[in-house]
């Protein structure tokens, strides 16, 4: 590691010690060690055990889902009062994972983060994949799934349009749109890799997929020029867009006239929530990642620090919010309203409450410490209990909001089922298998934007 | 957008182009053969260099020449090198600001035709045109189509997918992406003269010219 601070590479004067990058990688190296995880590297045994293991998980949520589409969504916990149960509250989960990586390779290009290089990537993919996830939920909390084009306006023979005053008319917009465009940008960002893979793959079958993935890239400045722009104006959109998602999924909540979800605070708590969750499930699963195939030297202690602290950032935010809920309830003077917020603390779903209040701001607030962000045993089991702690938010959220509403008559109870359970695990399974796939057949870190930060680009005539 | 696209190897003047009688010697260093009465029509001359630094002097040199059919190919973008190659305009920002406006008037008219020309129904006694209510779809529709546009007007502007292109002929070329940069002068430019060009590229450090065909 290098002691004094070269310019190029490294920002900031509190960083001088810690590289974004390893000073002493080449073009080559870079190209070669990237490269070679996929295409020379033999898969290893752990690659098929955790392959194997979330392949089997995947199976579970195939089984759940089939079983769900036979009966019915009966077979769920929810009914009324708490209708949005377990399902919708892992919708707002696994879309809030999501978002960590659309701020990592948008906003912080925009910002000119150098370091979010090596893990924009990964980071996409892990969004793509949660996106994937959270898609599902909805549609099959529908009750008839197979109907669920309804929710697209097409001309049909009833002679009827969906609602667009509805906020779930816009859900169905804003996170369709997420998944395109986040799935384009991923795709853009890796047709110069693809090319780079193509010249480096030995065998026929590789040269084939990964040329026509390439559509006859060949690094051509004209080209260069056109498509940093595209990039550019992509990180552009993709901001207001990763933003807008998350406001109307809490509009969802928000529009809505329950106490608990009727609040003005949910849109920005809600987007900091997600990049709380996000950058807590980036951490989780870079660091056994980059551990596991030798990467410390593209994902530094730089980029763990910085993660740490954006987590400790935003779930000072979600502290706040929590905060000012309690605020609301008592200051709005309303009696439904302060039942709500009372209830939550002292109420039969209290134990979720404390255990959030737990995870999500007392656990993060060892990150003020240094030695805690250098550790990364224990980072990651802060990453982890955060996981759970947002988890936890959101069955605060959907649950305890419903089963107390206004008349005690329609009171209730909920409890999610085995197969509640079963769908939840099954899609974290689905999960990791799109990432172990991604991992062992893509570029986890992007090739070409390695090679830009590393000192040898600089051009000196 | 003629403007900006100048770099077009299957179109153009190449069959005017012909290619100098004397190719055999040492200025074909690398053509694959050397002593073959009907030569294929030539693309271009194409040198390798080391390093960003030598590919950003080598091509404003020759653009300082006075040589505009060139182009340069490099393992990541170079902000120089399209500038020394002349490459500073791009007409993206405004293709994907007219998709992006597009967008917007075909997602609010979609809702304000359906809602208030087509099927007018009372919600809570709200107006039909309800706008406020829908801004949200209007915005997505706006990044929908706006990204769309980045995406594929890159491609097309850029003519890709374009499977063959006469400079993976290129000795090396594979290692353009990973630690080797080249620059092309194409043989349809109006300058172009064979032995100039190759005797220019060599004096600019390059490790290797050679001639590409078509």
């Amino acid at each position: 590691m290098a002691e004094e601070p070269q310019k190029p590479y490294m920002e900031g004067p509190m960083h001088s010690t810690t590289p974004v990058i390893d000073p002493g990688l080449t073009f080559a190296s870079v190209t070669d060690k990237i490269s070679s995880i996929v295409l020379k590297r033999k898969t290893s045994l752990a690659w098929f055990f955790g392959f194997a293991i979330s392949f089997a998980l995947f199976q579970l949520m195939l089984l759940a889902i089939t079983n769900l589409v036979f009966v019915g969504i009966g077979l769920w916990g929810v009914n009324v009062p708490v209708a949005w149960g377990v399902d919708i509250l892992n919708f707002v989960w696994w879309i809030g994972i999501g978002h960590a990586g659309t701020l990592i390779s948008a906003i912080l290009l925009l910002l000119r983060q150098r370091w979010r290089t090596s893990i924009n990537r990964f980071a996409e993919a892990m969004t793509l994949f949660a996106v994937a996830q959270a898609g599902m939920y909805p549609v099959f909390h529908l009750g008839r799934p197979w109907l669920m084009y309804w929710l697209f306006p097409y001309p049909n023979t009833m002679g009827i349009w969906p609602q667009f005053r509805s906020p779930l008319m816009w859900d169905v917009f804003a996170v369709s749109t997420y998944a395109t465009v986040s799935a384009m940008f991923w795709f853009v960002g890796l047709i110069p890799d693809f090319a780079t893979l193509r010249d480096r793959a030995r065998s026929k079958p590789f040269q084939i997929l990964y040329g026509a993935l390439a559509m006859g890239w060949r690094g051509s400045a004209r080209h260069w020029h056109r498509y940093e722009m595209a990039y550019l104006l992509l990180a552009g959109l993709a901001t207001p867009l990763v933003l807008s998602v998350h406001t109307i999924v809490s509009f969802d909540f928000a529009v809505g006239i329950i106490p608990g979800w009727h609040a003005t605070i949910f849109p920005p708590y809600f987007v900091a929530g997600a990049i709380y969750a996000g950058f807590a499930m980036v951490l989780l699963l870079t660091i056994p990642l980059r551990r596991f195939y030798g990467l410390e030297g593209f994902i530094t202690m730089r980029h763990m620090h910085n993660m740490a602290k954006v987590m400790l950032a935003t779930g000072l935010i979600v502290g706040y919010g929590y905060i000012i809920e309690a605020f609301f309830g008592w200051y709005s003077g309303n009696k439904y309203e302060r039942f709500m917020i009372w209830n939550r603390m002292n109420g039969p779903y209290n134990l979720y409450y404390w255990a959030l209040i737990l995870c999500n701001i007392i656990a993060p607030q060892f990150l003020w410490s240094k030695k805690v962000r250098s550790n990364l045993v224990a980072l990651w089991i802060i990453s982890f209990i955060v996981s759970i702690g947002m988890w936890l938010e959101r069955f605060v959220i959907v649950v305890t909001s419903l089963h107390r509403d206004y008349l005690p008559s329609s009171w209730g109870m909920y409890q999610p089922t085995v197969w509640d359970w079963s769908m939840f695990i099954g899609t974290i399974g689905f999960f990791f298998t799109l990432l172990f796939l991604f991992i062992r057949f893509l570029p986890m870190i992007s090739i070409f934007e390695m090679r830009t930060i590393l000192p040898s680009a600089e051009v000196e005539e | 957008m003629a403007q900006d696209d100048p770099e077009n190897p299957t179109h153009g003047r190449r069959d005017e182009v012909e290619r100098p009688s004397s190719l055999s010697g040492p200025i074909s260093s690398s053509a694959h053969h050397p002593h073959r009465r009907h030569a294929p029509p030539l693309y271009g001359v194409i040198a390798e260099f080391e390093t960003p630094g030598d590919l950003v002097h080598a091509a404003r040199k020759v653009y300082e020449q006075g040589y505009r059919r060139i182009n340069g190919y490099s393992p990541y973008p170079i902000e120089e090198l399209s500038e020394a190659i002349g490459f500073t305009h791009t007409s993206l920002p405004l293709i994907v600001f007219i998709g992006g406006v597009l967008g917007g008037i075909a997602g609010f008219g979609m809702q304000y035709y359906m809602e208030v020309i087509d099927y007018p129904l009372n919600v809570g006694g709200k107006p039909y045109n309800s706008w406020p209510a829908f801004i949200p779809i209007t915005f997505e529709c706006i990044v929908l189509a706006a990204a769309f546009s980045a995406v594929l007007g890159m491609l097309i502007l850029n003519k890709l997918p374009q499977p063959y292109h006469p400079v993976f002929n290129t000795p090396n070329f594979a290692l353009a992406t990973r630690d080797r940069f080249f620059l092309a002068v194409e043989a349809n430019d109006p300058k172009f003269e064979h032995d100039k060009v190759f005797a220019l590229l060599q004096s600019l450090n390059a490790t290797e010219v050679s001639d590409v065909e078509v």
